[in-house]
């Protein structure tokens, strides 16, 4: 066969039916108040970690929806857990807690 | 059949309107409002969105339709005593009337823009209200509006946020702030302008043309995230920030002036009426309506009724045909009462 030099690329649709939301259920029954999120955008425009780093509680939230653990749990790690998210955020969030809870609940299941 | 006297509280576009169509159905409508004029916020505006409209032609047409209506300026209402169907009401000016309905339209207050603290209203000069932009585009009066060349707005200010405990959305400010967007720009050809915004919540005729407008002609740009904070540079500058949430990016940019869209209050007092009416407040302080659909203009206190934006946040259409729609309801109540009325007399 004659190689043309091309090749299929890779589908960069989330595939929302090879995503397991278990771990995200769990954390949202442990911290109900993730569901009133309205992605405002207060939380990462006061972030002191994220005018460095690409940290974004509210871009967490919504990779651990999509199925996009890895990348989260990377952004999670670069946050200082100083809470002014919790000062600012209009639905009145417990991010800081959330935040706490995710390291929980995903790290317990990687050392399972 | 005897005058029947209805007390109209509040002379704003709600109560004049529904004076006017009181006085139409042959009844007797009596204004009292506690500003030495008529008109409430209507009358501190200048044009009204979505196609910047006169305010003032407004203003002038609703004044024309209450002349020869009984008009109680400066007054507030001291007491209420209900007996049976008749209310005697007891004014500031120490008369009493005798009332067969009541009807609050009492409005609401715009939301204190010192109470959000972070964006500095009151601490820095070139931080300003929807209000006092409104005002600046009536007089051309304000010295903070100094050729601006970047020009900021910020929607939902004391609205949709827990933080000052109101969590509603004041259904105007979106509009209000492209249609004052489009006006300065206007004013200040050269200058930038952006519209920071959670949800453009272009719902009525014609906003969406608004919008479209708004970036077509002149040039605003919109950008999809809530100001966190505001700050002053050495120069005198604002500094705000906030995240570009389409690009997930926090960003900040320095504006020469801002304008806070304040969204709307219950407006102040009005908690000393309900407590005379006996009257519920719904979870976010405005006053109670007994049905969202079917009525509106009702409360749980038969002969009590209510107009425009002292139940929720209402744009001036929608004010103005609760207006109507209450006249009507208040007419038929008080037939029914007539009847009943007359069927003891005989």
């Amino acid at each position: 066969m004659i190689d043309f030099g091309f090749s299929i690329s890779k589908s960069s649709h989330i595939n929302m039916d090879n995503v397991d939301l278990k771990l995200f259920n769990r954390l949202e029954s442990l911290n109900p108040d993730i569901k009133t999120c309205m992605s405002c955008g207060l939380c990462t425009a006061t972030c002191t970690a994220g005018n460095f780093t690409d940290v974004s509680f509210r871009q967490i939230i919504l990779m651990l929806q999509r199925g996009k653990e890895k990348e989260a749990l990377q952004k999670v790690k670069k946050c200082m857990m100083c809470g002014k998210c919790m000062l600012v955020c209009s639905r009145g969030i417990n991010t800081r807690n959330i935040l706490l809870s995710i390291t929980r609940i995903y790290n317990e299941e990687q050392s399972l | 059949m005897k005058e029947r006297n209805i007390l109209i509280i509040g002379g704003g576009p709600a109560g004049m309107e529904t004076a006017h169509q009181l006085k139409q159905l042959g009844l007797h409508p009596i204004i009292i409002e506690r500003n030495d004029k008529l008109g409430g916020h209507l009358a501190q505006w200048d044009r009204l969105f979505p196609s910047s409209d006169d305010a003032e032609e407004l203003l002038e047409k609703l004044k024309e339709q209450v002349e020869g209506i009984e008009v109680k300026l400066n007054t507030r209402v001291v007491n209420i005593e209900r007996q049976g169907q008749t209310f005697h009401v007891t004014l500031s000016n120490n008369k009493t009337l005798d009332i067969d309905a009541i009807i609050l339209c009492t409005g609401f207050d715009l939301f204190k823009a010192e109470k959000k603290q972070e964006y500095g209203y009151g601490i820095y000069n070139n931080v300003i209200t929807n209000a006092e932009l409104e005002k600046y585009f009536k007089t051309h009066q304000d010295e903070r509006i100094n050729d601006p060349k970047r020009i900021g707005f910020v929607h939902c200010v004391g609205s949709r946020d827990v933080k000052v405990n109101n969590t509603y959305c004041s259904k105007v400010c979106c509009a209000t702030a492209l249609k004052q967007a489009c006006e300065i720009k206007d004013e200040f050809p050269e200058a930038d302008v952006y519209c920071f915004y959670m949800d453009l919540r272009m719902f009525g005729k014609g906003y969406e043309d608004l919008y479209l407008k708004a970036q077509k002609d002149f040039d605003i740009k919109c950008v999809r995230g809530r100001v966190c904070e505001v700050s002053e540079n050495m120069e005198g500058k604002l500094v705000i920030k906030a995240e570009d949430t389409l690009l997930g990016t926090p960003m900040k940019m320095t504006l020469d002036l801002l304008v806070l869209m304040c969204g709307m209050e219950k407006a102040d007092g009005v908690e000393r009426l309900q407590a005379m009416l006996n009257l519920n407040s719904s979870s976010d302080g405005f006053i109670e309506n007994s049905n969202p659909f079917t009525e509106m203009n009702c409360t749980k206190e038969k002969g009590v009724f209510v107009v425009g934006s002292c139940t929720s946040p209402k744009t001036l259409p929608d004010t103005l045909s609760e207006a109507r729609s209450a006249a009507m309801e208040v007419f038929n109540y008080l037939n029914d009462n007539g009847q009943q009325t007359t069927d003891n007399s005989l």
